[in-house]
C-alpha cells in the first residue's frame, strides 16, 4: 500500500483506492474460479464439502480397483473395462453430483437475490453465464476425468500397449467432455428454473433419471419384441443414451443398448447434432433466463 | 461538476410510464431522491446503471453516456438494492471480497479493502461469522459495503433504512453522510420518506408519477426561522401545563407556531415557539420556573421538507386555479 499522500488525509482513515481496475475479463474469470472452487466445497462451509468429496471419491475407487486388478492379474494385456464404459457405469454418481452442485452454483443467487449485484457490476449477463456454464462443465470433467487418467496411469504401469491405450484414453475423453458440457448445461437449466434448491435438486435428478428409465425399458421392449430398428432411434431421449449413442457410433465405444448393436454412423449423427444443440439450447435458455433477473 | 445529468428521460412500459421527460442535473454531494412507491426511483437507477435503455432522452454518469458506457460505469459506481441481497451461508468479508473482486479488483486488494469497508461501516469480529446470523442492521451495513469496497465515486442507494428501528436508521443515515464527508464519494440516496433525508443530503430532488417534482438543496428548504419545541409538565396548579405556559408566552410577547403535530400522542403537552433570538430561550425558561412547571425538553427544530412541499403543493394548485394549466 502506497504511503498517504498529505493531501490526503481523513479523521477517520479512509483510504482511496488508486491502485489497477481488472474490469471485466478479470472478474469473469474470477466467477468462474469461485464457482469451480464452490463446486467442490472449496471456501465454503465444511459441510459442503463432505457430499461432493465422498461423489469424486466413489468415482475414483472403481478406477483404483481396475488399476489394481489389470496389475494383479498375471498375462492381462489390456483393462477390464473400456475408458468410454467407464462413464456410462458411473452415470448415478455423476447424476446425483450434477443434482447436488448445480443448483448450489445457481439457485443461491437467485434465491437470495445476489444477481443484481453482480450485473451492477463491470460484468455483463453473458459474462455470469458463461462463468457458470464454463465452472460447472469443468467440475463434471473434473469429476468423470480423473478415473480415465487413474486408469490410463494404471494401464502404463501394468505395460500394456502405449499406443492402445493412449488412443483409448484420449476417446473416453472426448467423450466425457461432451457428457461434461451437455450434462452441464441440462442441469444449470433446471435449476436456474426454481429459486428452490430442493426442486432444482429433483428436477436434475427426474430429467436425468426418468428419460433414462423409460428409454430404457422401450429399448428393452423393442428388443423382446424384435423391433429392433427402433432401438437405435429411441437412444435419442435421454441424455446418457445420446452420449452412448455419440460415442458408439465415433469413439469406438461398446454401447450398453439392448442386443449391444448401438447406432451406425449416419444415425450417429443425428445423435451428435442433437447433443449439440441441446448443448447450443442450455446456453441459449440460461441467458433468456437471466435477462429477467436482473434489478 | 455534474454527478448525474438526465435530458428528458423517458421510460415507458406497455401498460406504464415509469419515467416522463426528467431532466435532472445533480453534483456532488449527498442527494437524496424522494418519492413514493412506483414514482420511478428504482427505474432511474436501472438506467442510470447502464442496465436497462431509456425509451427516450438521455443520461450520463459522471460524465460516460449510460447507453455506451455501461460497463465503464458500473466499475465506478457502487448499488446498494432495496432487498436482501445476502447468502446467508457465508460471511461478509468472504461476500465482500468476492463481490470486490467482481468489480475487478486484484485478490490482495480486495482483500484489504474490505477489511477497510468492513470496519468504516462498523463490522468488527462478527464479520468472520455467517451472514445468516446477522441482523437487520448488520445486514445493511455488509450491503452497504458491498457497494462501497471498490471505491467507486458515486454509490447508489435505494432505500438504505428499509427496515431498520429509528436507532438504526439514525445510524444509518449518519454513515451515508460520512459516505460523502470523510470518504469522498457521492450519493444517491432513495427514500419514500422526506423527513429523514432533511438531514443527511446536500440536495433534494422529489419525483412524482415520473416526472420531476422539484429540485433545491436542502438549506432552502429549511432555511427559515427557528422554532423550538418545548414540552413542559404538569402541576397540581396547572393541571393543563402546556396551555399555561401557551397563555403566560403570549403575555410576554413570544409568538406561538402552529402545531404540525395536533393529534399525535402527547401532541397537547409540545409547545411550538418561534425564536426570534438568544433571548427568547430565557423567557421560556423563566417563565416555565415562574410557573412552576418541569421543562421536559427544549429543542431546536427546523421546519421538515414536508412541510415546504404543502406549501409548494398549495401554491401550484393556487396558480393552477389562477391562471389555467400553463405547464
Amino acid at each position: 500500500m502506497a504511503p498517504e499522500s498529505s493531501t490526503q488525509i481523513h479523521n477517520i482513515g479512509y483510504r482511496s483506492y488508486d491502485g489497477t481496475r481488472l474490469g471485466r475479463a478479470y472478474a469473469r474469470k474470477s466467477l468462474y474460479s469461485q464457482s469451480l472452487r464452490g463446486a467442490y466445497g472449496l471456501g465454503r462451509s465444511a459441510k459442503s464439502k463432505v457430499l461432493p468429496m465422498i461423489l469424486f471419491a466413489v468415482m475414483c475407487v472403481p478406477a483404483l480397483i481396475i488399476v489394481a486388478v489389470a496389475i494383479a492379474v498375471p498375462g492381462s494385456t489390456d483393462l477390464p473395462i473400456k475408458y468410454t464404459t467407464y462413464a456410462l457405469t458411473t452415470q448415478v454418481v455423476i447424476g446425483l453430483y450434477l443434482a447436488s452442485q448445480a443448483p448450489q452454483s445457481v439457485s443461491r443467487d437467485l434465491r437470495f437475490k445476489t444477481v443484481p449485484l453482480y450485473f451492477s457490476r463491470p460484468i455483463e449477463r453473458v459474462d455470469y453465464v458463461v462463468a457458470k456454464y464454463a465452472a460447472m462443465a469443468s467440475a463434471l470433467f473434473i469429476l468423470t476425468a480423473t478415473p480415465l487418467l487413474i486408469m490410463y496411469i494404471g494401464s502404463l504401469l501394468a505395460k500394456f500397449d502405449v499406443g492402445d491405450q493412449t488412443k483409448g484414453f484420449g476417446q473416453g475423453i472426448v467423450s466425457v467432455l461432451l457428457l461434461s458440457l451437455l450434462f452441464a448445461g441440462l442441469g444449470l437449466v433446471m435449476a436456474a428454473l426454481t429459486p428452490r434448491r430442493g426442486f432444482g435438486v429433483a428436477a436434475v435428478i427426474a430429467l436425468l433419471l426418468i428419460p433414462y428409465g423409460a428409454v430404457s425399458t422401450v429399448q428393452a421392449v423393442a428388443y423382446g419384441t424384435g423391433n429392433t430398428g427402433a432401438i437405435e432411434w429411441l437412444g435419442l431421449f435421454s441424455p446418457i443414451t445420446l452420449i452412448d449413442g455419440v460415442q458408439t457410433a465415433f469413439l469406438g465405444a461398446t454401447t450398453a443398448f439392448p442386443g449391444g448393436d448401438g447406432p451406425s454412423t449416419g444415425v450417429g449423427a443425428v445423435y451428435l447434432l442433437v447433443v449439440l444443440a441441446l448443448i447450443a439450447g442450455s446456453y441459449a435458455a440460461l441467458m433468456a433466463r437471466y435477462r429477467k433477473a436482473g434489478l | 461538476m455534474t454527478v448525474i445529468a438526465t435530458e428528458s428521460l423517458s421510460k415507458r412500459y406497455p401498460r406504464v410510464t415509469a419515467l416522463d421527460r426528467l431532466s435532472l442535473d445533480i453534483g456532488p454531494g449527498v442527494t437524496g431522491l424522494v418519492g413514493a412507491n412506483g414514482a420511478g426511483k428504482s427505474t432511474l437507477i436501472k438506467i442510470l446503471l447502464g442496465l436497462s435503455p431509456a425509451t427516450e432522452g438521455r443520461a450520463a454518469v459522471l460524465g460516460l453516456d449510460v447507453a455506451t458506457h455501461g460497463s465503464a460505469i458500473r466499475e465506478r459506481v457502487g448499488y446498494m438494492p432495496e432487498h436482501d441481497c445476502l447468502p446467508p451461508d457465508v460471511s461478509a468479508t468472504e461476500f465482500v471480497v468476492h463481490m470486490a473482486r467482481m468489480s475487478g479488483l486484484p485478490a490482495s486488494a480486495a482483500r484489504e479493502r474490505t477489511a477497510d469497508t468492513l470496519r468504516h461501516v462498523g463490522l468488527y469480529e462478527e464479520r468472520y461469522r455467517p451472514i445468516g446470523g446477522y441482523s437487520t442492521g448488520m445486514k445493511q451495513r455488509v450491503k452497504l459495503a458491498q457497494a462501497l469496497v471498490h471505491d467507486p465515486q458515486l454509490v447508489l442507494l435505494d432505500e438504505p433504512t428499509n427496515g431498520l428501528d429509528p436507532v438504526g436508521r439514525d445510524e444509518m443515515l449518519g454513515l451515508i453522510r460520512r459516505v460523502y464527508t470523510d470518504f469522498g464519494i457521492s450519493v444517491l440516496v432513495t427514500s419514500h420518506l422526506l423527513g429523514e433525508l432533511e438531514r443527511t443530503c446536500d440536495h433534494v430532488v422529489v419525483v412524482d408519477g415520473g416526472k420531476l417534482l422539484r429540485s433545491s438543496s436542502t438549506s432552502d428548504f429549511t432555511q427559515t426561522t427557528t422554532t423550538l419545541a418545548v414540552e413542559v409538565t404538569d402541576s397540581d396548579l396547572h393541571p393543563d401545563g402546556a396551555a399555561a405556559l401557551s397563555r403566560a408566552l403570549a403575555r410576554a410577547g413570544v409568538g406561538l407556531a402552529a402545531s404540525e403535530e395536533q393529534g399525535l400522542p402527547g401532541a397537547g403537552h409540545i409547545l411550538l415557539v418561534e425564536a426570534t433570538g438568544e433571548a427568547t430561550y430565557d423567557i421560556v425558561r423563566d417563565t416555565v420556573a415562574e410557573l412552576g412547571l418541569g421543562l421536559v425538553r427544549m429543542e431546536q427544530r427546523r421546519h421538515h421538507i414536508a412541510e415546504v412541499f404543502r406549501d409548494h403543493d398549495q401554491q401550484q394548485l393556487a396558480a393552477k386555479g389562477a391562471g389555467g394549466d400553463g405547464a
